[in-house]
């Protein structure tokens, strides 16, 4: 198979590197860019695990050749905290026990993360109606709704306070 | 010392000490590891359930370009199971395949593509046979028999009975039948098993490997490869969710080994989610013929219970589950008399193991669903007719399982507060229902599963002159909180804040010897054996001290990361500097705690008698409340109220986790999880097709801790990771009941069984109003 040479903008850095074209985002980002954090759970898109943002949308990259993909800003969970500053959401699954074997865990922080983006005040509706691609086997779900609620309280405590004028 | 009362840091909500590695993508899984020059292996299944091995023809295989090594059965004869009793598995099938999936063959190649590649080269000759799907069938089965000195193809049978039955029944006023049926279903962790092995020059064996047994699989490499225990290492790395599935040696584990060793080169193998649900081992089909017999009361008399379990084509596990389905029937309730007679089955199929609750869940499900249908008869309250058979511990039950700590009652009075259960029970509009079960599970085997002298568990501490504080333990975290468990009791015992005590856990070339994350044994065993660790380090320092000091060691306490005075509370040396007096007076700071279950609660004597036993038992009651719609026999499961009685919650949070987890499994198991098969193939082997549940299929959860501080748990604590799975499920089918009158016996309960099941009253009314 002819290699192709990409540019691929991960987690701001741009790798440029030559693969063969048949190769899955998920293989290039775990094998070639040493990014483990994207899991593979499944092979067909059934459980999430492999979910990266696309321009800030979620996308599972099991689906996706990575050839494809040289345009868009990919994030992985590896890009997701601010140095040694976590994310919001990854303080929320640490302190509630969101993340069990961890396994789903870079996935459904990344899809909460676009949720979050959108609606800064989901219901419990919501945010279930948003990880429902997002498959766990450890937790029946209940402490990861308690830490995406707990980012949520933690963002909110952030943001500046308007000052009284 | 009423200034210093509980430690603090016992009893608190702490996140995992691993939590930061795993919300940042850090923390690194079998599959994640790499080695310079390292290959892919992969394993060629077999595509017949049955089938004699005529010949297998590797030659072009091994001269495709990349490919570095295949290995075949004839190479790897040496038989292997996780029971001393069953050893029935070699590495690659060597005469025989027994199932659809069984392993024929492995390659190792430069890429993953070159290694596929290379399995569509190899050449089998096979002979197909007929073979054997359904256990009753099987059973009866004269020819084409399984394995070996296996007549009808049955692994093993038990025949128990203790006290007497007949007489039971005789006392008894009303006696209920029942044939109950539950599907076969699997772990389905998240993470797919994968194993990374690799010999270094002197012909050490350093293998990585998704696994809860990290010494079984040493002992098992050892045993397989021929290779002496001190030249294999097993490190367990990271574990994406076991649920048992990764409890007793797959054959991955091994494959990756011979492959690395023929090759030259480290090898890699990961199964795909395909094979991950042929390797299984999860929870069988169970066939449960169920008798009970009870005073007009309500007081249980006799119970007779006949098991079969269809356990597919290898022994795995499966003597211990089957006994499991019939000892543990016991250790709820006060039952006088008991028969089991237990099947294991073998089928050409996947082999079963153990599964979250093992061997106990669909027993529990049958006497559960069994005793709520008896209260419906007699017109008792289905609660008040759970605490007519309380136990009433200390007691040994009629096949000798020693209960100590008994928080069921208080779990029963628990749920029905919560839930409103006087006012709802019978009294809910059609279509909406509310039901209630218990269930319980051992804190650990009593046993191992290779008998010996040797403790259970062994934890090492190592403290430096710097205050640092070290675990070694080979205890395995899978996704449950056992580091973070050791952390707290070690950090709590000597008055340490958490993040001065790190923890080494599951190198076998490092760490001392645990059994492994099984049996739910962890916290109890490994727990008490760091809190004896910590507490012999602390003798240490406190010796050290008072002889400084000039007083008697009684005189002083090891808090808030010093040493003070008993008497007025007074800190006297911090801990680093008492650490440093110790280390001073002996060279070096160390000590060792060990586990060994109590001779009394090591059960009888009786053939069988090694499983169930166990130092303690949790308890869980649970109420679920669902809406059935009667058009389409869907049904919704709106909120479950767990209790657990876990004796003490070291960490609520980690417990809630536990719970909530076993909940949710017990509620997949009750309505949608199945493994379908069609002449030994699965038809349904993906997430989606096997219908995991997803956010929008999962009800709230409640949870209440009960804690009933067991005498011999580490600050009272018992298990709380598989307890409560098998109460859910009879909970809901009670609640379905409850909401449309029908009882579904059989799992899981599809719309089309609650249609069915609607449609069959509805006749028999009819017939009953002409």
């Amino acid at each position: 198979m002819q290699k192709e040479k990409v540019r691929l903008h991960v987690n701001g850095r741009v790798y440029e590197l030559e693969i063969d074209p048949n190769r899955l985002l998920l293989e290039v980002l775990r094998q070639d860019l040493g990014l483990t954090g994207t899991k593979r759970g499944c092979d067909d898109s059934s459980c999430g695990a492999c979910t990266v943002l696309v321009d800030g949308e979620p996308q599972m990259s099991c689906l996706m050749l990575a050839v494809s993909y040289q345009e868009p800003e990919i994030t992985t969970i590896e890009g997701v905290a601010d140095g040694c500053e976590l994310d919001a959401l990854q303080r929320g699954f640490c302190v509630e026990g969101g993340a069990q074997c961890g396994y789903c865990t870079p996935g459904m922080i990344l899809t909460a993360k676009y949720l979050l983006a959108r609606n800064p005040d989901p219901s419990d509706q919501e945010i279930n109606e948003a990880l429902s691609g997002n498959l766990c086997r450890c937790t029946g779900y209940i402490q990861i709704l308690a830490s995406v609620r707990k980012a949520i309280e933690l963002l909110r405590q952030e943001q500046p306070q308007e000052v009284e004028r | 010392m009423s200034s210093f009362p509980q430690p603090s840091v016992i009893g608190a909500r702490t996140p995992m000490v691993d939590s930061v590695d795993k919300v940042t993508g850090a923390g690194k899984y079998a599959d994640d590891l790499t080695l310079p020059g390292m290959l892919v292996g992969k394993i060629l299944h077999s595509p017949h359930a049955h089938a004699r091995i005529r010949s297998i023809d590797t030659s072009a295989a091994e001269a495709l370009t990349g490919v570095k090594a295949v290995v075949t059965g004839r190479e790897t004869p040496v038989k292997y199971g996780i029971l001393p009793v069953g050893h029935d598995e070699t590495i690659f099938a060597v005469d025989k395949v027994r199932y659809i999936g069984d392993n024929v063959a492995g390659v190792a190649a430069t890429s993953e593509a070159i290694a596929e590649e290379a399995l569509r080269l190899i050449r089998v000759d096979y002979e197909t046979l007929p073979a054997h799907f359904d256990p009753e069938q099987s059973m009866r089965a004269e020819d084409y028999l399984i394995h070996e000195g296996r007549p009808h193809n049955i692994e093993r049978e038990y025949h128990h009975h203790f006290g007497n039955v007949e007489e039971g029944f005789e006392a008894a006023d009303y006696i209920r039948e029942d044939r109950f049926d539950c599907a076969e279903v699997t772990h389905a962790a998240l993470e797919p098993h994968s194993t990374l092995a690799k010999f270094d020059p002197d012909g050490k064996l350093t293998v990585w490997s998704s696994t809860q047994v990290p010494y079984y699989l040493m002992k098992t490499l050892s045993s397989t490869l021929q290779m002496a225990e001190e030249n294999v290492r097993v490190i367990k790395p990271l574990i994406g969710g076991g649920f048992g599935g990764k409890s007793e040696v797959i054959p991955l584990e091994l494959a990756a080994a011979v492959l690395a060793r023929k090759a030259g080169g480290p090898v890699k193998v990961t199964y795909t989610r395909e094979e991950v649900f042929y390797a299984h081992r999860g929870r069988p089909r169970q066939i449960v013929e169920l008798k009970t017999g009870v005073t007009r009361q309500g007081e249980l008399t006799a119970v007779e219970v006949r098991v079969i379990q269809d356990g597919g084509a290898y022994c795995g596990y499966g003597v211990v589950t089957i006994l499991y389905s019939g000892q543990l029937l016991n250790a709820m309730y006060d039952i006088p008399n008991v028969k089991f007679d237990g099947y294991r089955v073998l089928t050409n199929k996947p082999a079963c193991g153990a599964m979250r609750g093992h061997g106990t869940v669909n027993t529990r499900f049958a006497f559960e669903q069994q005793l709520n249908r008896i209260a419906a008869v007699l017109g008792i309250d289905p609660v008040e007719i759970r605490r007519r058979n309380f136990l009433k511990p200390p007691c040994r039950t009629v096949n000798d399982l020693r209960v100590l700590s008994y928080g069921y009652p208080e779990c029963i009075e628990r749920v029905c507060d919560r839930s409103g259960w006087k006012h709802k029970y019978g009294r809910l509009p059609y279509g909406k229902g509310i039901g209630i079960a218990g269930s319980h599970y051992v804190s650990g085997a009593a046993n191992p599963i290779i008998r010996s002298m040797m403790p259970h568990t062994t934890v090492n501490l190592t403290i430096d002159s710097d205050g640092a504080v070290t675990i070694f333990s080979g205890a395995a975290e899978i996704g449950q909180g056992s580091d973070t468990m050791q952390v707290q009791i070690v950090a709590a015992e000597l008055g340490l804040a958490m993040e001065q005590v790190k923890i080494i856990a599951a190198d076998t070339g490092r760490t001392p010897v645990d059994l492994g994350s099984y049996s739910s044994r962890v916290t109890f065993m490994a727990g008490n054996a760091a809190l004896a660790a910590a507490r012999e380090g602390k003798r240490r320092i406190l010796a050290a001290a008072a002889e400084k000091l000039a007083c008697s060691p009684d005189n002083l306490a090891l808090e808030k990361g010093g040493v003070y005075y008993r008497a007025d509370c007074r800190l006297a040396l911090s801990f680093q500097d008492a650490v440093r007096l110790a280390v001073g007076r002996d060279g070096t700071l160390q000590a060792a705690g060990t586990y060994t279950t109590p001779p009394d609660s090591q059960g009888g004597k009786f053939k069988g008698a090694g499983v169930g036993p166990s130092p303690a038992y949790s308890y869980s009651a649970q109420v679920a409340e669902v809406t059935v719609d009667s058009e389409s026999g869907q049904v919704s499961v709106d909120r479950i109220i767990a209790a657990h009685d876990c004796g003490k919650a070291l960490n609520p949070l980690a417990v809630e986790g536990q719970v909530q987890g076993s909940v949710w499994m017990g509620l997949g198991q009750a309505v949608q999880e199945e493994m379908i098969w069609q002449n030994g193939r699965l038809m349904n082997p993906g997430l989606l097709e096997y219908r995991s549940p997803s956010t929008l299929e999962s009800p709230p959860i409640e949870t209440i801790l009960v804690e009933s501080n067991d005498p011999e748990g580490p600050f009272g604590a018992k298990e709380a990771g598989e307890g409560s799975l098998a109460a859910t499920i009879p909970a809901v089918t009670h609640a379905i009941y409850d909401a449309v009158g029908v009882w579904i016996d059989t799992l899981p309960v599809t719309p089309e069984k609650v249609l069915k099941a609607l449609e069959e009253k509805r006749r028999s009314c009819e017939l009953t109003s002409l």
